[in-house]
């Protein structure tokens, strides 16, 4: 009915008429009414020298001409004439809208237009036809390129008209991140003078682009960064807030260049504070992204804005993103000179209403005591005062800090150990009634009635999340070795119940661990769960510098918003250019010699971040709380201890209960407990892989080798055993091949495994039904499975089989290839590798060299992952492909591996 | 850059959309209203939240969330400032930015939308360029248009869009010619328990009106251009003479503009004009309350304190109050728990005060959180950071304009903890 009344106004003769029903289409249009069945009407009214009405059904155009390219032709003729309009708002209107029409047949007919605006005599259309290039990039990248319009949109750079400047600055910019490898906006000294003339010129917005393509180049000297950072000062007093924080990059970033002695850098220092706390006043949404944004920056460079802690002092009515970021800015800006002020307002506002935020005043205050030593007495007076209120969620979140507090200041504040067990009755969130029973398990020995506490906890052992079980387990061990008398029954009442009584394969193993430590050697018991702990250091939250550094870059960006680089989850990034920091070039009498400068900073702030992956294994041993991060102490200590046995098998559980903890841990175990083997078998296994290149199209499944005789016949009285692994859908099984070359039958096969250092133990009897009659062979297939136990063996993949028959008992050892171990689930999330890749210490990575192999880098990868070898990444360097593979054997261990193809060597790092 | 824009009600509706490339889907919308469900408040809501394949940046204002979606590596900020300008904007062009407003004028909404980004850049911002391209509706227009024909569009190139200046146009004509400037304070401030401050800031600026013929150049001095160190121009301002004379020289746009805004943080800089005195208690165990405030005069420079306004919100433990104001009236929402007492004019010598008994849910302790106490005021006549306006001149054009400045201070967040 609609349609059909507004169709008929359409054809009127009239033109008030025909105008107010375009204004109704629109109208329905923006509503998202479906009115594309009046595309011919529409367009019929376009033919007018009215130009409102022109504009109305352009809009029109722009909506519907997708859903009906056909009927968007009859428009071109229209546009290809008004582009050779006497006005050029007409030729510039002309030329944008057909930019805006995503129809391939129409961008034919557009690029002879667009060629002409982009040379146009007035600058307002080609500054429009520099955006329409953009636009058409979008549609069709090839005809762009092979029309030739990158070229002049490049020349736009040098225009006279600094608008023109700044739009084609902006088009070259997106089109650049959609081609990370062009060089579309090489940039050299002279364009950059154009480039800073231009700003000075241009709109806010052109300001913007402008500064975001500065922010990208590398100045040649600290000379040409300093003029550069002289010229874009001024953009820090603009009343955008965009223009200030993409000045502020610029400057950050070209920073780095100059001397730290030099007069201006100090200034520079002096100018950057201002305008950060100018974006505080601004509207909500903009102090979050501002507050981000300081968050990187106060990290970076925290004396710009140390001495503004109270602007980042919250007000009631802000918007809980807003207090959540200032409260995280408060803590890193704490220093002694300003903890009283900072511990008061903490105080304040964990008397609040909005939960959230007071949980995270009440953990600030824990970070702080934890930061600066010397305010510690008076923070776990304040979380006393505040454990008085009674307040549960305060209660809880208060006792969670003041474990961390005892981590890093221990034997000091114990005396508030009483208080806390009054308050034990009202714990009812896992991670708080973990803490506590730590606390009580950590101090058993100054807590008169520890036992009765842990003893109260274990009632509900069965109703507890697996943090507090976990957690009960290890703290009644450590009761049971400091008061080994009174609480024997206790600990095998614990230990039964994680054992026997709990399906939870974590707790299991941690239960079987301390039985079997406690049943063995009590005295390495104690040196194991009741070793000294490292101290947690204050940094565990910062984030890692060449993370840092390659954020600073960013700032402003959305990646800064997520304090992730853009590679980790911007869409359709392929291969971004990872941005870094140019070195600090600086002048001879500087202090820090230019090649070490950077890494310089880095060594000396790398130790504030270390400690916290040493510290935290601790945790693995006897607590579990937090993020478990690895470290060698614990797995060194241990192997002097000489529980050597043990220690394979624990480690491996170890390993196993925190997947998490990944490579980082991974290679520790082997590398330091089992020196230096694993690297090896794992290359050769690799090597194994790789000559699989001459052939054997055994893409489908995993590699198989070729039997090898194990067993030869003279040893084992005439019975010749060859065999080989292989791993087929998720399980791993060893192929034999018995011989008979006695002269009598044999029967009664059996067979069994030493215990070896990955628990293969074969999961169904050897089944040989008929007896072997002499000269015969039958060829059987064992499953097998990783269940079994576990010894370290030399080397790691070695395993000691004992076959019987009925005419005796027959050893023999072989060597398994390792990637029968690899799962199937070994994919590791690419974030995840990434993180983890980081994490990597160095001692645990090795290099091998893998020669004759001639794959290209798509057939290795499509061929490791038949061996359950995952691709994570793949990306070009310098004309090498590298690989970024992760593998998961069976006991939860990671490896992580950068494999580089060149052409004829590639070389291998684990 | 920036790909849609959907405006949603606080009931979440979405009741435009406008895409300045391919069209997203509004289901995009689905992932804002999941982050809206889960905000208490609408203030609340994130202001970026990641899709799979889209970021969604937020603005709120007047009860409508301005939702613009962007698909790769944009500067947020560039799209939040670019959201708000969109909310100036057609408030400049129907007085008020209301979903009605916005629906009535849903055309030239949208032919607005369409000239100030193009394939997501921005193109023309600055509202006298806009108005020039596209007139603001006005009743007498309307009617003069159906008459005549003609259009509320511009079919002149907006020349000021090339020239030099390009936040003005040009062949402005006026038979009155004024320049007004109002230098307006306002105070940021933290008042703890004890009536001591713990932050206090001015945010500071200079708004003008100015409607002066042909293309005029005028020059601003201040008697004490130091307290200015911390300042954020409008485009039109020549930099490098402020830097050198301190001076501030621009060539002004036509009508109303805002000519710098200033940060004053410096504590001893900053006074505060007023005090409260409370007395609030709740206590353990019993059904009543004692609340009791005072306001008074502090450092006002002799200037009257005016429009005041208290409000706060109690504890939702308060069930109601019985309130004696001696001055003024008051209002105690039971449902919000939200107290506005609405006092006028402070008078130093007989003050006002709120005096009264709060009833309390029975047999709960006493609250835990204190209620904090939001204070409004105005003072005229008085910039409180102490910035005065020495002389203003005008050159490049012939005639006498008339000048005014006013001056006047207010409170911006000013809360009063107890």
């Amino acid at each position: 009915g609609e349609i059909f009344e507004l169709k008929a106004e359409l054809n009127s003769d009239k033109k008030e008429k025909k105008k107010e029903a375009v204004k109704k289409v629109i109208a329905s249009m923006t509503v998202g009414k479906d009115v594309s069945a009046l595309f011919p009407d529409v367009v019929n009214c376009m033919q007018t020298d009215n130009l409102e009405l022109k504009k109305l059904v352009y809009l029109y155009l722009m909506n519907y001409a997708k859903s009906q390219p056909d009927m968007a032709i009859m428009a071109v003729n229209t546009f290809v004439k008004d582009c050779e309009d006497p006005n050029p708002l007409i030729r510039a209107l002309a030329v944008r809208t057909m930019g805006c029409i995503r129809v391939d047949k129409i961008t034919e007919y557009l690029c002879e237009p667009l060629r002409k605006c982009l040379k146009d005599e007035d600058p307002y259309v080609r500054k429009t036809a520099a955006v329409c290039v953009a636009k058409l990039h979008d549609i069709n990248a090839q005809l762009v390129e092979d029309q030739g319009f990158l070229d002049t949109l490049k020349d736009l750079i040098s225009d006279s008209n600094p608008m023109v400047v700044a739009n084609a600055v902006a088009a070259l910019s997106e089109i650049a991140e959609s081609h990370p490898s062009s060089n579309l906006l090489d940039l050299n000294p002279q364009s950059i003078n154009k480039l800073l003339t231009a700003l000075n010129e241009c709109t806010e917005w052109g300001q913007i682009f402008i500064l975001d393509c500065l922010a990208n180049y590398m100045p040649k000297d600290d000379r040409e960064a300093q003029s550069i950072c002289e010229r874009v000062t001024p953009r820090l007093s603009h009343a955008n807030s965009a223009v200030v924080l993409s000045a502020v990059k610029v400057l950050m970033k070209f920073m780095e260049m100059l001397s730290k002695d030099l007069d201006y850098y100090g200034t520079l220092l002096k100018k950057l504070a201002p305008p950060l706390v100018t974006l505080l006043s601004a509207e909500p949404e903009l102090q979050y992204v501002a507050l981000r944004n300081i968050n990187l920056i106060v990290q970076k460079r925290p004396e710009i804005l140390k001495h503004e802690m109270k602007v980042f002092f919250v007000k009631y009515n802000d918007p809980i993103y807003v207090k959540l970021e200032k409260l995280d800015i408060m803590i890193r800006l704490a220093s002694q000179a300003n903890i009283a002020q900072v511990l008061a307002e903490l105080k304040e506002y964990a008397t609040e209403v909005d939960v959230d935020f007071v949980r995270k005043a009440v953990r600030a205050i824990g970070r702080c005591a934890i930061k600066v030593e010397q305010s510690a007495e008076r923070c776990v007076s304040t979380l006393l005062d505040l454990i008085q209120t009674k307040v549960n969620y305060v209660v809880q979140e208060a006792i969670v800090v003041i474990k961390d507090i005892f981590r890093k200041y221990p034997n000091k504040y114990e005396s508030v150990i009483a208080t806390l067990c009054e308050n034990l009755d009202s714990l009812d969130e896992p991670e708080a009634r973990a803490a506590m029973i730590w606390i009580v398990g950590e101090y058993a020995e100054r807590i008169d009635n520890a036992d009765e506490l842990l003893e109260s906890f274990l009632e509900g052992f069965h109703d507890e999340s697996t943090q507090v079980q976990l957690q009960l387990l290890t703290a009644i061990v450590k009761l049971f070795l400091k008061k080994p008398t009174e609480t024997q029954e206790l600990v095998q009442q614990v230990l039964s119940l994680a054992t026997q009584d709990s399906d939870n394969p974590d707790l299991r193993d941690r239960g079987y661990i301390y039985w079997r430590l406690l049943s063995t050697d009590p005295v390495a018991a104690k040196e194991v769960v009741l070793a000294e702990k490292p101290l947690i250091s204050e940094e565990t939250d910062l984030i890692e510098p060449t993370l840092l550094d390659e954020l600073i870059c960013y700032i402003g960006t959305l990646a800064s918003v997520y304090h992730k680089p853009p590679s980790a989850f911007v869409e359709g990034s392929r291969g971004v250019v990872h941005k870094s920091l140019p070195p600090r070039t600086g002048s001879s009498e500087s202090a820090e010699s230019p090649d070490t400068a950077p890494s310089g900073v880095q060594a000396a702030e790398q130790p504030a971040v270390i400690p916290t992956q040493g510290d935290l294994l601790g945790d693995l041993l006897n607590l579990d709380l937090g993020p478990p991060v690895s470290g060698p102490p614990i797995a060194t200590s241990s192997v002097q201890m000489g529980a050597v046995d043990l220690l394979g098998g624990g480690l491996d559980s170890l390993v196993r209960r925190s997947p998490a903890l990944a490579a980082a841990a991974a290679a520790p175990a082997p590398s330091t407990a089992m020196p230096a083997n694993l690297g090896a078998p794992l290359g050769s296994g690799l090597g194994d892989l790789f000559d699989l290149t001459g052939g054997v199209g055994t893409l489908s499944g995993s590699y198989v080798a070729p039997k090898t005789v194990w067993l030869p016949a003279m040893k084992a009285k005439g019975l010749e055993i060859s065999g080989t692994f292989s791993r087929q859908v998720g399980s791993i099984s060893m192929d034999l091949a018995l011989t008979n070359k006695a002269l009598q039958v044999m029967s009664d096969f059996a067979i069994q495994f030493n215990r070896n250092s990955f628990g293969l133990a074969p999961a169904a009897p050897l089944q040989v039904h008929a007896p072997l009659a002499p000269n015969q062979s039958v060829e059987i297939s064992l499953p097998l499975n990783t269940v079994g136990s576990v010894m370290k063996m030399d080397p790691l993949n070695n395993l000691q089989v004992a076959v019987k028959n009925n005419i005796d008992v027959f050893y023999f050892s072989t060597l398994y290839p390792l990637h029968i171990l690899f799962v199937e689930d070994g994919k590791m999330e690419r974030q995840m590798f990434l993180a983890t890749w980081k994490d990597i210490p160095n001692e645990n990575e090795a290099q091998f060299q893998i020669k004759d192999c001639s794959l290209n880098a798509d057939a290795v990868s499509s061929k490791l992952q038949g061996s359950n070898i995952f691709t994570i990444a793949k990306r070009n360097v310098e004309g090498q492909d590298m690989l970024y593979q992760s593998l998961k054997l069976t006991n939860g261990i990671w490896v992580l591996a950068e494999l580089r193809i060149q052409p004829s060597n590639p070389s291998f790092t684990v | 850059m920036i790909h849609s824009l959907f405006l949603i009600n606080a009931s979440g509706d979405i009741f435009l959309e406008k895409h300045w490339k391919s069209v997203v889907s509004r289901s995009v919308c689905d992932y804002f209203f999941e982050a809206q469900e889960r905000a208490s408040e609408a203030e609340n809501v994130p202001p970026v939240i990641p899709t799979p394949h889209h970021y969604l940046l937020s603005v709120y204002r007047h009860k409508i969330f301005f939702v613009a979606v962007i698909q790769s590596e944009v500067p947020p900020l560039f799209v939040i400032e670019f959201l708000h300008r969109v909310v100036d904007t057609f408030q400049d062009y129907f007085g008020v930015c209301s979903e009605v407003m916005i629906k009535d004028n849903v055309v030239v909404v949208y032919e607005v939308l369409e000239e100030m980004l193009d394939n997501g850049f921005p193109l023309a911002t600055e509202s006298n360029i806009l108005k020039e391209l596209i007139k603001p509706p006005t009743i007498l227009r309307t009617v003069v248009n159906t008459i005549t024909g003609s259009t509320n569009v511009g079919d002149q190139l907006p020349t000021g869009q090339l020239s030099v200046v390009p936040w003005r146009r040009t062949g402005v004509k006026y038979t009155n010619n004024e320049a007004y400037f109002d230098v307006i304070e306002e105070i940021d401030a933290i008042i703890d328990k004890s009536g001591s401050t713990i932050t206090a800031e001015i945010q500071g600026v200079i708004d003008a009106c100015v409607k002066l013929t042909g293309m005029p150049d005028l020059t601003l001095s201040f008697m004490n251009p130091r307290l200015l160190d911390d300042v954020s121009f409008h485009p039109c301002v020549r930099f490098k003479r402020w830097e050198s004379e301190r001076i501030l020289s621009f060539i002004p746009p036509d009508g109303n503009f805002r000519l710098l805004s200033y940060h004053v943080s410096a504590q001893n800089l900053v006074a505060i004009p007023v005090y409260v005195k409370h007395n609030i208690s709740f206590r353990d165990s019993s059904s009543l309350g004692r609340f009791e405030i005072t306001v008074g005069p502090k450092q006002t420079m002799g200037k009257t304190v005016e429009g005041v306004m208290v409000t706060s919100q109690m504890p939702k433990g308060v069930l109601n109050m019985t309130l004696t104001p001696s001055q003024g009236t008051h209002i105690f929402d039971p449902v919000t728990k939200l107290l506005s007492w609405d006092v006028g004019k402070i008078n130093p010598q007989k003050l006002p005060s709120l005096k009264g008994s709060m009833s309390l849910q029975a047999g709960t302790s006493k609250p835990d959180e204190n209620p904090t106490i939001n204070l409004q005021f105005k003072i005229q006549q008085l910039a409180i950071s102490g910035l005065k306006v020495n002389r203003l001149d005008m050159y490049g054009e012939k005639y006498k304009p008339f000048k005014g400045i006013k001056y006047m201070t207010k409170a911006g967040k000013f809360q009063v903890r107890t």
